[in-house]
């Protein structure tokens, strides 16, 4: 049995250790296992302390053994991207700015684990400061995607997408800035969540662009993400923007038989694989033979997402990644000179290309003379595309969309072609934009690989889009789906 | 006194950066305060570690409504947060949190008064309108050693209120007087302490002179961190001078940033206009806009105290203080109270007290305590009243003492340092050291009519009748002497003259 652990839900682990049939040492040590026999090849993990997890393990099988477990994640390991802090372990952003970082404090999701009992279970490949699509920006490894080794998993949560695929871990925690946990999700046939914006704590989320940015819970079932996401909301004193856990956003939502699902006018002309939409139109039949009812909704403002998004994210991002200069903490350039060449010398050396890139058109469009022209408008039309959807999510339920519009490509392919990768997340940035909750779910397959389709809610409708991908779950094959390897 | 000629106006405005009495930082629960190791006042939050979010401190947001109540001004129903992007290694996030379009404090006016004719004299008093105030985190402190740099964060996060003026003053002697009575304003409703030794004030200067009756402002110059009231004076008078020098002489004004140097008494140019720093300002997205609610706006006006100059005028109208006691008493609300509560205990004569209070128990509460006071040199030392042996009801027994005529006006001098020394009541060191004043007319008038019969002054009688005022004094000596000086003075007197005429 142990050979299969690997395979299990994060729900069926946890019914057998409740039952006393499995310990988490066991467990840990089959998926410690799995990691040395394939991680090498998937490059999803950037560190794992075993010891640590055994030690984890240890305490956790004690804590059921006193009668002290502490719910449904007792003993689960939980992966973590590399860009959320875990007292003790590397936070690195897969930078080498921050390669010699070891976070001194726990962010909230952590406590919230260690508090659920999980085993907070190695650090998860993504790209540099989670900017980006295919991971390939990491300055640490590179990830590959367990369905075809020659592609990329998605991005920038790709190693957190990659390790489930994998089945080096039932859970993990991604962030999702722009599509961050829905893309690489729908590349690797995972689940992946965004929730709300405010209803999980960034405290401890290394911040790309902080008005954007949300942890997610991703998983290989809708079962298994709503676990997880059960754990993770909760009020947080420490940030600000989190308004803590919502009964609306988390309890039963309704009939999904009976959900009204919008589908955005024109969205296939959008370089939609032929493939990609055919799943994803069998999708949409499948809900209408289910009772759902099906209408068509007009976005007219939906085509200044992404522009907007590379304006309000950059100029974001150019301040929050100011805090990089060597001063404090992370990469300190050996150049000697002045305290302001050392830093200028330090950013140079510590951060990759795209990171620079989008550091030097946000500073751009925040600088006096050009904010006016870039900035305070993204600002706006940032205010349209928000009040467009909130409008549209008056009458439906859910809007429906491909995640991405094409399967996905190449390691290499579109590295040379910066705004052809920013076209990845053309479905996925407008949730972001209007701080709306939006869910990938697998919804089959084009060739080999995994097509996910996304569903976008009004605000604290996560219930919503998890019993609706729960009800197309249910009469499909892709739960639990793990690439051969 | 600066010396400007008198078809040339200055025009001054200033940026005040006060940091506020709180015992945590502005966007962190890390504890401040000085005199601590170097990076001891740290936490992930002040040093921007990864992942680290401010959250804004209630305290300081309600001490800056605090000062915008004491001034009149308007407090904006939300304030809000923007980022000022600026690299330098004492900024640990390298941008600083600060409000440029939403500050806490619209508007207000600070009342002033300048120096009068002399100490008893009061001078003219005038309004300086306040433009905003703005809450924003201080950063740390950058020096130098050997060939490296270092860097201490305890500062980094401290809040900072910045009280921005219109530029209202015309003279240094009127920011001088500002300063005062904002820094008088600040700590007596406890929403900063100002000890410049300890850099908890801070101020810019905006200098700029036109020909008087012209409209159109000067071009202005900046002269940034001035850390006492003295060197704010100094800078106007030598920027005035400067300014004033370069455009008789046919040259321009450059509207630059500059330094001052107090040892050498001159400044020196910063940078200008065209090296000015693009903050690249924006919203700061990490904390939402901050709701102010009119009821807690009315919660914090009851605290403000009365205004220093309302004060003055009531000591000086209603309970007919000299000027020059009421200035002395009003700077110090503690010592004001104390002196109030000693005022209820005898209401009859607050001028009295006031007297007391004024020279006797300052000088000694003076002579007990430290250093003078930092940002303003000028200013006599803050006295800690909390240790006063004396008490305002004992003071007040002192004062109805004498106001009853049971001890001299010179007595009291002497119980009321016995007093300072043992606090013990008044009428009980007149009891133990027999002071009390021997009013006994039968018993003066026998020891009276004695001292006449002594031939010994027989010559001072004789020169008192012939006129001689002065004279009868001679006689007072020897009667306070058979009496060990405890003759009441005033009947004494009377009697003298009863007998002599």
């Amino acid at each position: 049995m142990a050979d299969a652990l690997h395979t299990l839900s994060a729900a069926e682990l946890g019914r057998r250790l409740a039952a006393g049939t499995l310990t988490s040492r066991a467990l840990c040590e089959a998926l410690i296992a799995r990691y040395q026999a394939v991680n090498d090849k998937v490059g999803a993990f950037t560190h794992l302390d075993q010891a640590d997890v055994l030690a984890q393990a240890d305490a956790s099988d004690a804590r059921r053994q006193a009668g002290q477990g502490r719910g449904p994640l007792e003993g689960i390991p939980v992966a973590i991207k590399d860009n959320i802090a875990v007292k003790g372990q590397p936070l690195t952003c897969s930078s080498k700015m921050l390669a010699p970082l070891v976070s001194p404090y726990d962010s909230h999701v952590a406590e919230r684990l260690r508090a659920a009992g999980a085993i907070l279970y190695g650090r998860l490949n993504m790209d540099e400061f989670a900017m980006g699509s295919s991971t390939e920006n990491s300055a640490l490894r590179k990830t590959f995607n367990p369905w075809d080794l020659a592609r990329i998993p998605g991005g920038s949560s790709g190693g957190s997408a990659a390790a489930l695929a994998a089945g080096l871990v039932p859970l993990s925690l991604g962030s999702d800035t722009g599509g961050s946990i829905r893309q690489p999700a729908s590349h690797c046939g995972v689940v992946g969540l965004k929730p709300t914006y405010g209803l999980i704590s960034r405290f401890g989320l290394v911040a790309f662009a902080s008005s954007l940015d949300q942890i997610g819970p991703m998983a290989r079932s809708i079962e298994d993400c709503e676990l997880l996401l059960h754990a993770l909301a909760s009020a947080d004193a420490r940030d600000m923007t989190c308004f803590g856990p919502s009964d609306r956003a988390l309890t039963a939502a309704g009939d999904a038989k009976k959900f009204r699902i919008g589908i955005p006018k024109g969205f296939l002309g959008k370089g939609v694989a032929p493939e990609v939409a055919a799943a994803v139109n069998a999708a949409v039949e499948f809900y209408r033979a289910q009772g759902c009812a099906i209408s068509e909704v007009e976005l007219p403002s939906a085509d200044l997402a992404v522009p907007t998004y590379y304006v309000v994210a950059t100029a974001e991002a150019s301040s929050n990644l100011g805090r990089y200069d060597g001063v404090r903490y992370g990469h300190r350039s050996a150049a000697a000179g002045t305290p302001v060449e050392m830093m200028t010398a330090s950013r140079s050396e510590g951060f990759g290309p795209e990171v620079k890139r989008r550091i030097l058109l946000g500073t751009f469009v925040l600088s006096a003379g050009y904010a006016d022209a870039y900035y305070v408008r993204a600002l706006r039309a940032r205010a349209k595309i928000r009040a467009e959807y909130l409008a549209a999510l008056a009458g439906v339920d859910v809007l429906l969309t491909p995640t991405v519009p094409t399967p996905a490509f190449k390691v290499g392919e579109k590295a040379s072609d910066p705004l052809q990768l920013y076209l990845e997340d053309i479905f996925t940035i407008p949730a972001n934009l209007a701080g709306l909750p939006a869910i990938s779910v697998p919804c089959g397959k084009s060739g080999h690989l995994p097509v996910g389709f996304h569903l976008v809610g009004a605000p604290l409708s996560e219930a919503k889009l998890l019993a609706a991908g729960r009800l197309f779950e249910a009469a499909h094959g892709y739960a639990h789906q793990q690439a051969a390897l | 006194m600066s010396n400007v000629p008198s078809d040339w106006e200055v025009v001054i405005g200033l940026e005040v950066h006060v940091q506020l009495h709180t015992r945590a930082k502005v966007f962190a629960s890390s504890p401040w305060g000085f005199g601590k190791e170097p990076n001891e006042q740290v936490d992930p939050v002040v040093l921007g570690l990864p992942g680290t979010l401010p959250v804004v401190n209630r305290e300081a947001v309600e001490k800056s409504i605090l000062f915008g109540l004491v001034v009149g001004a308007e407090i904006p129903e939300r304030c809000a947060w923007d980022r000022k992007n600026y690299f330098y290694p004492d900024n640990p996030k390298n941008y600083q949190l600060t409000q440029k379009d939403f500050p806490v404090v619209v508007g207000g006016q600070v009342e002033i008064e300048l120096p009068g004719a002399s100490r008893n004299v009061m001078g003219e008093h005038k309004f300086i309108r306040i433009h905003h105030a703005h809450l924003e985190e201080d950063v740390g402190k950058l020096s130098h050693a050997g060939s490296g740099s270092l860097v201490d964060y305890n500062r980094a996060g401290v809040p900072l209120l910045e009280i921005v003026t219109e530029p209202d003053l015309r003279s240094s002697a009127e920011a001088e007087a500002f300063l005062r009575s904002l820094v008088a304003m600040l700590t007596q409703a406890g929403v900063a302490d100002c000890d410049m030794e300890k850099g908890q004030l801070r101020c810019d200067c905006n200098v700029s002179v036109r020909r008087r009756g012209a409209e159109k402002l000067g071009t202005r110059t900046e002269t940034k961190n001035l850390n006492s009231i003295s060197s704010v004076r100094d800078t106007v008078i030598y920027e005035t001078a400067r300014q004033i020098r370069e455009l008789e002489a046919g040259r321009s004004i450059t509207q630059e940033t500059r330094g001052w140097n107090a040892e050498l008494a001159r400044g020196y140019v910063l940078r200008d206009k065209e090296d000015a720093h693009d903050y690249r300002y924006f919203p700061d997205p990490d904390i939402p806009t901050l709701k102010i609610s009119r009821e807690t706006v009315a919660r914090l006006a009851k605290q403000v105290p009365e205004n220093l100059y309302d004060r003055q005028r009531r000591y000086v109208e209603k309970l007919g203080l000299p000027y020059t006691a009421a200035s002395v008493l009003v700077n110090d609300r503690a010592l004001a109270e104390w002196f109030e509560a000693a005022v209820a205990a005898h209401p009859t004569n607050p001028s009295g007290i006031a007297n007391l209070v004024a020279n006797d128990l300052l000088r000694d509460l003076a002579a007990s305590a430290g250093a003078a006071g930092a940002f303003d040199e000028a200013a006599p030392a803050p006295v800690s009243l909390a240790s006063c042996p004396i008490k305002p009801a004992q003071l007040a027994g002192l004062v109805k003492l004498t106001d009853d005529g049971v001890i001299s006006k010179q007595q009291a001098k002497e119980v009321f340092t016995e007093m300072f020394k043992t606090g013990q009541d008044a009428a009980a060191i007149v009891d133990a050291k027999g002071l009390r004043q021997n009013s006994d007319t039968g018993e003066l008038e026998k020891i009276v009519k004695e001292v006449i019969a002594d031939p010994a002054v027989a010559k001072s009688i004789a020169e008192y009748r012939a006129g001689n005022e002065k004279a009868i004094n001679a006689l007072k000596g020897p009667i306070m002497k058979r009496t060990q000086g405890k003759a009441n003075p005033v009947l004494i007197d009377q009697l003298l003259r009863k007998f002599l005429a």
